[in-house]
C-alpha cells in the first residue's frame, strides 16, 4: 500500500463538544483530495491533527507512513501546511518570509525555486513589501510559496480560497492542478461546493462526522432522487409555499433558485397545483444534481 | 544552531521594525532614570511654612530669618489667628506652621524657658518626620548662636559627649546614588519580562506560532530564539543605564562592572522566564498585561527599591523569595556603591540561579501543554 494518508477511527473532543467522531479516511499518493463541509464541521480540527499540531483523543493517523504522534518530526519535514488564517510574519517582507521558511527547513531557495516559480514569479514585483501590506490573493500566493519551498510530499491547505476573489480562486486551483501533475499529494478543504468538482475525491464532514467519501462524479451519479429547480420573482415566498406542497420533501434555496425533490407525481401535476392555487409565474425544470445538492441530501437524510 | 541564528536574526529584524518597541528600548531608560530618580527623591527641598508671630520682636524676627535663609524652607504667609493656622494647614498652603508665643524675647532675655510651637501636616508620615527634624535643627542652631551673636556674650560650648557620624558608601547621603541602581534593576527586569511576554503572545494572536510549529523548528529552538534577543537587549540596557547614571548623576561604580554583568546575565533568566510563563498562560496581549500589572506592582513595592526589605514583616520577607527583583536589588547596590566582591554576592547569585531554573522549567512545561 502506498497511502499518503490514513486515518483510523479518529476522534477529538473539545470539552463536551465532539469535533471529530470516528473518522476513517485513506488518501492515495498523488491524489487531490478535498474535504468539504460547513464551518465548524471539523475540517480544521482534522487538518491540525494531520499537521501534527493537535493530538487526537482516540484513533490513529498515519501521514506519509509516519505516526502523527510518535514520528511528528519526520512528518513536519515532509509536509507543507497552510492554515486557514494568514500566518506569516506581517512585519517581514515577502522575500524575508520566504528566506526565513527556507532557512528553517534548511533548503536553498535557488535550488528549489522551480517548485514555486509559477506562484512566486507573480509576487516578485512586491518582494520588498511587508507581508501584512499585501492583498488577500497575494498573501495566499506567498503562503503557498512558503509552504512549498521545501518540496513537501504532502500539501495540507486549510480553506485556502476563503476570502479570495473569484479570479484568484480559479488561478489557485489551476496551480493545484499543476502541482498534482508533478506528483504532489494535496489535501484541501473548502466551504465552496463548486470547488469540490475539481478534486479527485472528496470527503464530506458535518458536525464531526464523515458523511461520504468518493469522487465528485460518482457522488452525483449515485444521486437517485428526481431533483427540480423552481424560480419566480420572490424566491422566499416560493420557498415557503413549496414547503407546504404534500409531494415535496427537501426544499432549499440554491443561488437564485429553489431546489426540491418531487416524489410520487409527475411535474405536470405540480404545475396544475400551482395554477389552482394561483401562484402566478413559476417556472420549474428537472435538473442534474451538483455536489451541493448531494451534500444537502446527505445532510438531511442523516 | 544555524536555525537558532536564523530565528534570532528574524527577531531582531522584527524588533527594529516595531514602532513601539524600539523607542521603548532607548527612551525608557532615559525617562525612568531622569524622571523617577528625581520624583522618588525623599529629601525635602521646599518645605512651605507659614508663621504666626505673636511676639513680633527683634528676637522672633531673628529666629524667622534663620528659616528664611534656609534653602529648604519657603516662606508662605504671615498668619494672625489660630483659625488662620488651621486653614493654612488644611488648604495645604503650608506643610508646617510655626507659632511664636507672646513674650518670646522677654523670656529669652531673662534666661527663662520658652516654647515655640510647630504644627506639621502629618499625612505623609515620612515627609512630616523630615520636616520636623529640619525645623528643629534650625531652631537649635538659633538657640546655640544666641549667646555669641545676639547677647554678645562668650559662646557657650556644649560639654559632654559629641556625636560625629560618618556615612559610609554614600557620605553625602545623596538619594540619587541610592535610587539609580534600584531603577536600573527595574529597567532591565521590565524590559526582559514585558517584551518577551508580549512578543510570544503576539505570535499566538497573529497565528504565526502555528506556522512555525509545523516546521522542523524544535520547541527549545523556538524558545531560545525568543529569549536570546531580549536577554541581549537587557544586557545592553544595563550598560546604557549605567552610563546614563554615571554621566547624569555621577553614580559611583566602585565594584567590578564584570561582576555586575555576570550577575545580571544569570539574573535575567528569571524575568525572561516569567515573561515566557505569562505568555504561555495567556491567549492575548490584554491577559499578559493584566498578569504583568498585578505581579509587577507587588514585586516592585516589595523589592526594596524605596523601603528597606529588613523593615518588612517576616512573612513578607519570605514572600520575597518569589520576587526576582529582591535578589538583584541589594546586589547592584552592594557592587556599585560598596564594591562588594564575588563572595559577597554569591548567596544571591545561587538563589537567583535556582529561581531562574525553576521558572524556566515551569514556563517550558506550561508552553508545551498549551501549544
Amino acid at each position: 500500500m502506498n497511502l499518503a494518508l490514513s486515518c483510523t477511527a479518529l476522534s477529538k473532543k473539545f470539552g463536551e463538544i465532539s469535533a471529530l467522531q470516528n473518522i476513517n479516511i485513506d488518501v492515495e499518493r498523488g491524489e487531490l483530495f478535498g474535504v468539504i463541509g460547513p464551518d465548524g464541521g471539523g475540517k480544521t480540527t482534522l487538518f491540525r491533527i494531520l499537521a501534527t499540531l493537535l493530538i487526537p483523543d482516540d484513533g490513529d493517523a498515519q501521514v506519509l507512513g509516519f505516526d502523527s504522534i510518535k514520528d511528528y518530526l519526520s512528518i513536519r519535514k515532509r509536509i507543507g501546511y497552510m492554515p486557514g488564517r494568514f500566518s506569516l510574519y506581517h512585519d517581514l517582507t515577502v522575500k524575508e518570509n520566504l528566506q526565513f521558511y527556507s532557512s528553517v527547513f534548511k533548503v536553498d531557495i535557488e535550488k528549489n525555486y522551480g517548485m514555486i516559480a509559477s506562484v512566486y514569479d507573480q509576487l516578485k514585483p512586491f518582494a520588498n513589501r511587508r507581508a501584512g501590506k499585501l492583498s488577500g490573493g497575494m498573501k495566499q500566493k506567498l503562503a503557498l510559496s512558503c509552504a512549498l519551498i521545501h518540496k513537501p510530499e504532502l500539501l495540507i491547505l486549510d480553506e485556502p480560497t476563503t476570502g479570495v476573489d473569484a479570479v484568484s480562486r480559479i488561478e489557485f486551483w489551476n496551480t493545484l492542478d499543476s502541482l498534482k501533475e508533478d506528483g504532489m499529494t494535496i489535501l484541501v478543504s473548502t466551504p465552496y461546493m463548486d470547488e469540490a468538482n475539481r478534486c479527485d475525491r472528496i470527503a464530506m464532514i458535518q458536525k464531526g462526522e464523515l458523511l461520504y467519501v468518493d469522487s465528485p462524479k460518482s457522488l452525483i451519479d449515485n444521486y437517485s432522487e428526481p431533483l427540480f429547480a423552481a424560480s419566480s420573482l420572490d424566491r422566499f415566498v416560493l420557498l415557503n409555499r413549496l414547503e407546504q406542497v404534500p409531494w415535496i420533501d427537501l426544499v432549499y434555496l440554491c443561488g437564485q433558485e429553489v431546489h426540491f425533490v418531487l416524489r410520487d407525481v409527475k411535474h405536470d401535476k405540480l404545475l396544475e397545483y400551482f395554477k389552482k392555487n394561483e401562484w402566478g409565474d413559476v417556472t420549474i425544470s428537472q435538473i442534474q444534481p451538483t455536489v451541493e445538492d448531494c451534500f444537502i441530501s446527505l445532510m438531511k437524510t442523516r | 544552531m544555524r536555525t537558532l541564528l536564523f530565528l534570532i536574526q528574524k527577531e531582531f529584524i522584527q524588533i527594529a521594525r516595531n514602532k513601539t518597541m524600539l523607542p521603548l528600548i532607548f527612551i525608557m531608560p532615559i525617562v525612568q532614570l531622569v524622571i523617577l530618580v528625581y520624583a522618588a527623591d525623599l529629601n525635602m527641598k521646599s518645605i512651605e511654612y507659614s508663621v504666626f508671630d505673636l511676639d513680633a520682636s527683634h528676637a522672633s524676627r531673628e529666629l524667622l530669618s534663620h528659616y528664611d535663609s534656609s534653602p529648604f524652607f519657603d516662606t508662605q504667609e504671615q498668619l494672625f489667628s489660630d483659625e488662620d493656622m488651621e486653614h493654612s494647614l488644611k488648604s495645604g498652603e503650608a506643610d508646617i506652621v510655626i507659632k511664636i508665643p507672646k513674650g518670646f524675647e522677654k523670656s529669652l532675655m531673662n534666661n527663662e524657658s520658652v516654647e515655640v510651637q510647630f504644627l506639621v501636616d502629618g499625612i505623609n508620615n515620612a515627609a512630616a518626620v523630615i520636616t520636623t527634624a529640619y525645623a528643629q535643627n534650625i531652631l537649635l542652631k538659633y538657640h546655640n548662636n544666641l549667646g555669641s551673636s545676639w547677647l554678645n556674650l562668650q559662646e557657650v560650648q556644649a560639654k559632654g559627649i559629641e556625636i560625629k557620624s560618618r556615612h559610609w558608601f554614600n557620605p553625602e547621603l545623596d538619594f540619587k546614588v541610592y535610587m539609580v541602581p534600584g531603577i536600573l534593576v527595574l529597567l532591565v527586569s521590565m524590559i526582559g519580562w514585558i517584551l518577551t511576554a508580549l512578543n510570544i503572545v503576539r505570535e499566538k494572536e497573529i497565528g504565526t506560532i502555528e506556522q512555525i510549529n509545523v516546521t522542523p523548528v524544535r520547541k527549545y529552538q523556538f524558545l531560545l530564539g525568543k529569549l536570546a534577543p531580549f536577554w541581549l537587549i537587557a544586557m545592553f540596557e544595563l550598560a546604557f543605564g549605567l552610563l546614563l547614571g554615571r554621566i547624569l548623576f555621577g553614580v559611583p561604580i566602585i565594584g567590578s562592572v564584570g561582576l555586575l554583568f555576570l550577575f545580571t546575565a544569570v539574573y535575567m533568566l528569571a524575568p525572561l522566564g516569567i515573561g515566557l510563563l505569562f505568555s504561555s498562560l495567556s491567549n492575548n496581549q490584554q491577559q499578559v498585561m493584566f498578569l504583568t500589572f498585578f505581579f509587577n506592582l507587588t514585586f516592585i513595592m516589595m523589592s526594596g527599591l524605596f523601603t528597606p526589605v529588613e523593615s518588612m514583616p517576616n512573612w513578607a520577607q519570605y514572600v520575597n523569595y518569589l520576587n526576582p527583583l529582591a535578589y538583584f536589588m541589594p546586589v547592584i547596590r552592594m557592587v556599585l556603591l560598596k564594591g562588594s566582591d564575588f563572595l559577597d554576592v554569591l548567596p544571591n547569585l545561587i538563589g537567583i540561579a535556582i529561581y531562574s531554573v525553576v521558572v524556566l522549567y515551569l514556563a517550558s512545561l506550561a508552553y508545551r501543554k498549551r501549544v
